[in-house]
């Protein structure tokens, strides 16, 4: 079935963009600010459904050719990690650290390994939520 | 800080993640998933030595002190309880990988089952009654997800009550971890016992510690059972081996954590509850695997007579019975494994359940049959068998502490169990064989092997309990002792 | 402000327990997630009900920052929630295919399947 209207394939090529945009700022703010991997995520997520709500599963599933189960497991598997990171350096399981650094463009900017666990956290979110999504819709 | 503790959680669980990103190969993922288990066995047995020179082994993980952050505890009643269910899972992953099927296997069988054991061994470590919760959800999740898996009828149907049960019992488990807060200010086990210890538990601390046994009842099957023989009968035997062996006996757990290092300054009101739920259990459960007259409906209403037997020893409070109690808690895990196993593999080769149309098979398996015969005269509790010790020394304790009562209720359920398995050995391996071999729907070729292992450890407990009684014993001293837990982990 | 909570805690459960008890499965389902809501609720309440303080970062006194403990709690609570919801969303959905009815009193199921 490929859904065919206007208004809403309209709104959404704009929409689309906005939320993702929204989305990876929330991700990125939520070191300090309110947001973080899980709120940012589930903004993704929400414009990959509204984008499969107005174009169909298969025109998507060409643009973007990535099974969501797979990208759900890598997610829960960088948190892990990252948490078990911390055997190589003798600390508790889950420890976190964080740096300044000076990077081009950015300038000093604060790195911390609490931002590839809220990445993990946010493939996760996308992977899970996606994938109910759409399991739920696949068989009509 | 030990960081070995963390490892029989997330092996299992990066184990099962690497899985699902490379699901297309069956035997990998076999082999991957013994591996995982095996090596969780290995680190539970090298804590064990740990705990045994060391005494009780804490991670603080991030490095936040306890009160304040999330602590992982080992102690001997855990890492117990860890062995075991490494070898269980072991045993029943082993069986699964003859019978399970393909389209199972494709489906992410073994991810959801490391996911389990995941959240069962975290459970069991965490120190910390929000963790606990999360891992429980963890574990439960899973299983909702293994009932499910193959999506035939009866699944479908049993997981949708199984799955609300558990829902509503997940969220009063919030709302008493909600209260617990209000009241003492901490989540951390350790610090709540000083903080009740030290504010007295009233009557408000009494209604919550009632409140968190009835979630924890929901879940282990202790009166608030009704919804545990429909659900375990629908899904494939090796997942219903497991969940019989492992997720009630995480309730259980629970309930003595609760109840030997929180709450255990009413043990006039609590444990006396405790004491009338277990005997009410034990009765009821008895009452329906008699009642019952097929393979599946009898073994599940003895999953249930247990409980009530294990909190039988609780509810006593003894250090006696409690040293029974975690004797039997050993033993039960082991036992309803094997005869769960061997239950699935008569239904598996004969295709019906129905005890009425299943007759000889004792000339074609007469291993099977004489293993189900151990098996039976040990859940029963019969010398010199695995059940025997944890039983007398659970009645012995209940008689101590005066409840003579509930000693005798405990005696007359065994005998009641002890005739609901015979109906089965009877019905089934005695009589004229009408099913010859080529009949079969299957064969034991292979499914033979994890029955085995579980029945020599069955026969092994029994007969050299002594060996590893001093751990049984350090276990149960740590329940009746909450200062070295509560030591341990804040510190001095 | 914490007896109006309460109150709406209450009626939240009382909305969820009414909705659970029906015999649609799909209501079944949104009373679970009622109820959900009315537990973070609690968690909420019972941590201490405060505005205008954050929690602590910044803050020159200790006296005026908020519990970010029951925060953290209900962050984890919604996201268990939302996985479980998800997941028995899916399996309403499979089984209402495969058995072909939400009514409750035909998913009793008899003894002799």
């Amino acid at each position: 079935m490929k859904p065919n209207d206007i208004l809403l394939a309209a709104v959404t090529k704009i929409a689309v963009l906005i939320i993702l945009t929204f989305s990876i700022d929330l991700f990125f703010s939520g070191h300090h600010n309110p947001g973080g991997g899980f709120i940012g995520g589930l903004g993704i997520a929400s414009s990959l459904v509204l984008m499969y709500l107005t174009f169909g599963t298969e025109a998507v599933n060409k643009l973007i050719p990535v099974d969501f189960k797979t990208v759900a497991a890598i997610g829960v598997l960088i948190a892990v990690l990252t948490g078990a990171g911390s055997f190589l350096f003798d600390a508790p399981f889950l420890s976190q650290t964080y740096g300044y650094f000076e990077l081009p463009i950015l300038g000093k900017t604060e790195l911390a390994t609490a931002l590839i666990f809220d990445t993990g956290v946010a493939l996760a979110v996308i992977g899970s939520a996606v994938t109910i999504i759409l399991s739920i819709s696949e068989d009509r | 800080m030990n960081n070995i503790i963390i490892l029989p959680i997330i092996i299992p669980l990066i184990a099962g993640l690497v899985m699902v990103i490379f699901r297309k190969n069956v035997y990998a993922q076999r082999s991957i998933a013994l591996l995982a288990i095996l090596s969780t066995g290995l680190v539970a047995v090298l804590l064990a030595g740990q705990v045994k020179s060391d005494g009780i082994q804490v991670l603080q993980a991030g490095g936040w002190a306890a009160p304040y952050g999330i602590s992982l505890v080992a102690d001997m009643f855990a890492i117990i309880l860890l062995i075991i269910t490494a070898f269980v899972s072991f045993c029943c992953l082993f069986y699964a990988f003859y019978t399970i099927g393909n389209i199972r296997e494709k489906n992410f069988f073994y991810p959801l089952f490391l996911f389990m054991i995941s959240g069962v061994n975290g459970s069991f470590l965490t120190g910390d009654i929000f963790n606990l919760f999360v891992f429980f959800e963890l574990m439960l999740i899973s299983s909702y997800a293994l009932i499910t898996l193959g999506g035939e009828r009866k699944q479908l149907r049993e997981s949708i009550k199984y799955i609300l049960i558990n829902v509503m019992s997940s969220f009063f488990f919030l709302v008493a971890v909600a209260y617990l807060y209000a009241v003492t200010g901490t989540l951390n086990m350790a610090h709540l016992s000083v903080r009740v210890a030290e504010a007295g538990q009233g009557g408000l601390m009494t209604t919550i510690a009632i409140l968190l046994l009835m979630v924890f009842s929901l879940k282990a099957g202790l009166v608030l059972f009704q919804w545990l023989p429909g659900s375990y009968s629908a899904p494939p035997t090796a997942v219903a081996a497991i969940f019989a062996a492992l997720l009630t006996k995480v309730g259980i757990y629970a309930i003595f954590r609760m109840f030997t290092l929180i709450f255990y300054h009413q043990p006039e009101i609590t444990h006396l509850l405790i004491g009338i739920m277990g005997a009410a259990t034990m009765l009821l459960g008895a009452i329906g695997a008699v009642s019952k007259w097929d393979i599946k409906g009898i073994l599940t209403y003895n999953v249930v007579v247990s409980v009530g037997l294990i909190l039988a020893g609780l509810a006593a409070f003894t250090t006696g019975s409690i040293t029974g109690s975690v004797f039997y808690l050993v033993h039960d895990i082991n036992v309803k494994a094997l005869i769960f196993l061997i239950g699935g593999t008569v239904i598996y080769l004969t295709g019906t359940s129905n005890l009425k149309e299943i007759s000889g098979l004792i000339r074609t398996h007469p291993f099977l049959g004489w293993m189900f015969f151990i098996a039976a005269l040990a859940l029963a509790g019969i010398p010199p068998l695995s059940g025997f010790l944890g039983k007398v020394l659970i009645t012995k304790g209940t008689f101590d502490a005066g409840e003579y009562w509930l000693g005798a209720i405990g005696l007359i359920s065994s005998l009641l169990v002890l005739y609901s398995v015979m109906k089965i050995f009877m019905n089934v391996f005695w009589g004229e064989t009408n099913l010859s071999e080529d009949m079969e729907k299957g064969t034991t070729r292979g499914i033979i092997v994890p029955i085995t292992f579980l029945t020599a450890v069955i026969v092994f407990l029994g007969l050299g309990g002594e060996s590893i009684s001093s751990y049984i014993q350090l276990a149960a001293e740590g329940l009746m002792d909450p200062d070295l837990y509560i030591k341990a982990v804040l510190g001095e | 402000m914490e007896t109006v909570m309460s109150i709406i805690i209450g009626f939240f459960f009382a909305i969820g327990t009414y909705m659970i008890l029906s015999k649609s499965l799909l209501r079944i389902i949104l009373g679970t997630s009622v109820i959900g809501h009315a537990v973070n609720l609690l968690i909420l309440t019972m941590g201490g009900l405060k505005t205008g303080g954050p929690p602590l970062l910044g803050l020159k006194s200790t006296s005026s920052f908020t519990d970010g403990l029951p925060q953290a709690l209900i962050l984890t609570a919604i996201v268990i929630n939302f996985a479980v919801t998800g997941l028995f969303l899916v399996v309403a959905y499979r089984s209402y295919r495969v058995l072909g009815t939400d009514d409750m009193d035909q998913l009793r199921g008899n003894e002799d399947e």
